[in-house]
């Protein structure tokens, strides 16, 4: 069985859930196989290298749904999954707004999105040990302080999926991607920090230096050396990219459509409503080539596209599937996500904060006391509320320079407030996930210490 | 139950020798061990929302994992096909990290000896669909019957069994049969149209589904999801700075989790890059703490029978008195540290790689009043609820934040206050603890762990105790 014979597969138990008297059924077949090696203090430490498929089927018996999965594609496996979501959809009681997409809501966007390179599949496994080698030898190497690793990584992921629909919609496609990454320790006076880097691509030609990596996490993990806990006090916090993008994730999940009918966010019912600073423009597009929030069609079969989230600090759209439109009156956004069962979800496509003009180094430069913010912990975000309290490590700005390191404090404030007071966005905008933000200033924010 | 009688050689015609052959494939290129982890997994999940179920899905998934050992390094492969050409494959490829000729004296497989900590005849995932759908019901009606001001419910019901055979190159063969189920609800709350609030409880374990009808009722954690959110509803700004910290039994015990259970997993200590690193012995909390994580109790969310390599759990002394006492091993690192294996080798799926995890993590009661901790302090902070928590376990900073708690003002719980994280560091933080009450409670049976991308259930919990110094992340 090779992914070309799984689209007949997916149309195979679609057609089964009809003919045993579903009114509508969708099906989804997911393949991936993962090649993983770790290297630690330059010897191979971990090397894992398989495969695996799963098939998931929701039927509806006109307003009533049921769903399955297995990882058993052989005719009988299927068989058996088609009658499991059946039983179920006779226990469920009726969901008014439960069904699937218009068919003319249905397709997938033209052009190459470029999600797939087959330069990954024919990558030897001795070259991708060694690029995990090359990472961790150069943070090692970066300063004699770093004395011990958590070890350099190479991962690669070949990826495939299929979604068929009893309204028509028929589509596959694969994917790629791959990543070095470095994770090392710098050690002084017996305290020990550890931060890392990463580099990651749909193709191998897209990769940073596995040395570039490395000398990064390097660079990151001495930083933290010393680190002290600062008294508590009200300070301007300037976010890093890589914590930036953690911030503009919570607003992809105050957006989604399905805590917006719930009223279980704070951007409920806001629409049009000037919820931050006039400084963000926020954005959804998952038709970006080569991206890794792009796909051609979501997991309801609606083509992807770019959506304007906050213009200008006015919110402009929530993020919606065909449900969560169905209970707002509005449209789906092509925005369903689901693993391979069960109701769409709600995810986004590549999530980001629009670059502004200042450098990192000229935002660092106006703040005369203030936290920059390299690390949070914890789950303390709440979009119910917007309150927000996690743990924070980073360095102490000082007269417009970074002076020295602190760590076990807390920052606090609430949502609202924070995207209120955004003071500075910075033009370093990276896609190194499907969230992606620059350097972003918040004007002040309480740091909780001594 | 006789091998030939478990899951795996009834339904699938395994047999010993088989395992062997299997066993003795992965170790063809050489290496000092080799396991195979089968597993047979059928979940079913259950959501209402809006008082409507929204969703009902079951599924099955099946596979199983080839491990070899060489040295320190390990090959790891998997099949989700049990045929024998897929399962020779995996093992070949796992013993691609092998290049030695092998060293492993052949030992058959024996049996080791059988407990069952979790007698469940019939498993939830067993009981008629209607039934899980209607005590998911009753959870909904009773977090709406409990305050008029709740506008908003949710409650997953979910449940799984798991079949596993373990077959490893020392000889051990064992199987199980763990079942788990939980219910969890989530609430919201507003007066009028003012900014809403949410609570959330639940809880479960290893149990049949009368444990639903008969101990922990639907009701139950629906009316304590609700309540907290009623309770948020009048809450003030938290504290910013050091604080003295109570915290409540039960759930709070996910400080022990954070604060000490990561930096004693043995993978960590044995590469030095933990901050427990090389601290046995060591003082690393007051006197009054005795920290255990004991994966034999009866029924409980974090208990096994067999570990994930075919190990007994056990119960193991962490911290005594203060004093450190030892770590969590899996396999690989008793191997390379030689020492005792403690039946800590877990893994998210066949998928996975064991690793040492935790499993029912908590604190012994000690000797105070609980009344008598909360009225000692003049001026503090409760904390009865607590949503997650993390670890940076080099540095050994760690967070918690707390979902339900209350202003101490001389000696008495006054008003409550929003989310707040808790933040402190682990060899230092537990040196503060003052008082210990001897009211231990274990929290209801809800907890995930998740560790370099793998979840697994576990267990926590804590008596009420008093830690005089601990910053907490509020805003006033």
């Amino acid at each position: 069985m090779t992914f070309a014979d799984l689209p007949e597969i997916a149309e195979g138990a679609v057609k089964q859930a009809l003919a045993a008297g579903a009114s509508d059924a969708e099906c989804t077949i997911g393949e991936g196989s993962e090649f993983a090696a770790n290297v630690r203090l330059g010897q191979l430490e971990t090397l894992k290298e398989s495969g695996s498929r799963g098939a998931g089927l929701r039927v509806l018996f006109d307003k009533r749904m049921g769903a399955s999965y297995t990882s058993d594609l052989t005719p009988e496996g299927i068989r058996r999954m088609v009658q499991s979501a059946i039983d179920l959809a006779a226990v469920t009681t009726e969901d008014p707004d439960a069904a699937l997409p218009d068919p003319s809501e249905l397709g997938s966007i033209d052009g190459d999105l470029k999600l797939y390179s087959p330069d990954i599949e024919t990558l030897p496994a001795d070259t991708k040990i060694d690029y995990a080698k090359r990472a961790e030898a150069a943070a090692l190497a970066h300063d004699p302080r770093i004395t011990n690793s958590e070890g350099g990584s190479f991962d690669s992921n070949i990826g495939g999926r299929v979604f068929a629909n009893s309204r028509g919609f028929i589509g596959s496609y694969r994917s790629t991607y791959c990543s070095i990454s470095a994770v090392p320790i710098a050690v002084e006076n017996g305290a020990m920090e550890r931060d890392y880097w990463y580099s990651m691509a749909r193709s191998v030609s897209g990769l940073e230096d596995p040395e570039y990596v490395g000398r990064k996490a390097g660079e990151r993990a001495v930083r933290r050396l010393g680190a002290v806990k600062v008294e508590t006090q009200r300070v301007p916090v300037v976010f890093d990219p890589r914590m930036a993008r953690s911030l503009i994730g919570e607003i992809a999940e105050a957006v989604d459509g399905r805590a917006i009918y719930r009223n279980a966010s704070f951007l409920a019912g806001k629409l049009g409503e000037k919820i931050a600073s006039s400084k963000m423009t926020v954005v959804d597009d998952g038709t970006i080539p080569g991206l890794f929030g792009s796909q051609p069609f979501d997991d309801e079969g609606v083509p992807t596209r770019r959506t304007v989230v906050i213009e200008n600090g006015v919110l402009q759209s929530y993020l919606l599937n065909t449900y969560a439109a169905r209970k707002l009156g509005l449209k789906s956004t092509g925005s369903a996500s689901r693993g391979i069962t069960g109701n769409a979800g709600i995810g986004h496509g590549n999530f980001y904060l629009e670059r502004g003009e200042k450098t990192p180094e000229q935002i660092i430069a106006g703040v005369r006391n203030g936290f920059y913010v390299t690390e949070l912990i914890g789950t303390g975000v709440n979009t119910v509320t917007g309150d927000y309290s996690r743990g924070a490590a980073g360095l102490w700005i000082r007269d417009g320079e970074l002076a020295f390191a602190v760590s076990e404090v807390t920052i606090a404030s609430t949502l609202q407030e924070m995207f209120g007071n955004i003071a500075e966005i910075g033009s370093d905008l990276e896609f190194r996930g499907s969230i992606a933000a620059p350097t972003v200033m918040i004007g002040e924010m309480t740091v909780a210490g001594r | 139950m006789a091998f030939s009688d478990s899951f795996f050689a009834a339904k699938f015609g395994i047999t010993q020798r088989d395992l062997e052959n299997y066993i003795s494939e992965a170790l063809g290129r050489g290496g000092d061990y080799a396991d195979l982890y089968f597993e047979y997994l059928a979940t079913s999940s259950i959501n209402i929302d809006e008082s409507i179920v929204k969703s009902a899905t079951q599924g099955v998934s099946l596979g199983v994992g080839v491990r070899v050992i060489a040295g320190e390094r390990t090959g790891y492969a998997y099949s989700d096909d049990l045929s024998p050409e897929r399962i020779r494959h995996a093992a070949q490829v796992a013993a691609m990290i092998a290049s030695e000729p092998s060293k492993v004296e052949k030992t058959p497989l024996h049996e080791g000896p059988k407990r069952n900590l979790y007698p469940v005849l019939t498993a939830p995932s067993e009981t008629a669909f209607r039934e899980r759908v209607e005590l998911a019901q009753r959870a909904d009606r009773a977090a709406r019957a409990y305050d008029s001001r709740i506008f908003q419910v949710n409650i997953t019901y979910a449940d799984n069994v798991r079949e596993v055979l373990v077959a490893t190159s020392d000889g051990v063969l064992n199987f199980d049969r763990q079942p788990l189920a939980r219910i969890s609800v989530s609430a919201i709350a507003r007066n009028g149209s003012g900014a809403p609030q949410q609570g959330y409880s639940g809880g479960g374990g290893r149990y049949e589904l009368d444990f639903f009808r008969n101990q922990r009722t639907p009701e139950y954690f629906a009316q304590e999801a609700a309540r907290q959110a009623i309770v948020q509803l009048d809450a003030v700004d938290a504290p910013a700075g050091e604080q003295t910290v109570v915290l409540g039994p039960g759930w709070p015990g996910v400080l022990l989790h954070e604060a000490v259970g990561h930096g004693l997993e043995a993978d960590f200590n044995r590469k030095g890059v933990s901050a427990f690193s090389g601290r046995i012995g060591q003082q690393v909390a007051s006197p009054l703490c005795t920290v255990v994580d004991d994966g034999t109790m009866s029924g409980r969310r974090g208990s096994l029978n067999v570990d994930d390599e075919g190990n007994q759990t056990q119960r193991n002394v962490l911290i005594e008195n203060g004093i450190l006492r030892g770590y969590l091993q899996d396999k690989l690192s008793s191997r390379i540290t030689k020492s005792v294996a403690t039946g800590n080798g877990r893994r998210e799926s066949y998928e996975h790689i064991p690793m040492p995890r935790m499993t029912n993590t908590f604190m012994l009661a000690g000797e105070s009043d609980p009344e008598e901790i909360i009225r000692s302090v003049p001026r503090g902070l409760y904390c009865a609820n607590f949503g997650g928590g993390q670890v940076d376990i080099t540095s050994g900073n760690f967070v918690f934040s707390a979902s339900e708690s209350y202003l101490i003002e001389d000696g008495k719980l006054t008003r409550p206050v929003r989310n707040a994280t808790l933040i402190g560091n682990g060899p230092e933080a537990m040196k503060y603890v003052s008082m210990v009450g001897k009211d231990l409670k274990l929290d209801e049976g809800i907890g995930v762990c998740g560790k370099e991308g793998q979840s697994v259930p576990v267990g926590v919990g804590i008596p009420t105790v008093r830690i005089d110094r601990m910053t907490v992340g509020g805003t006033a």
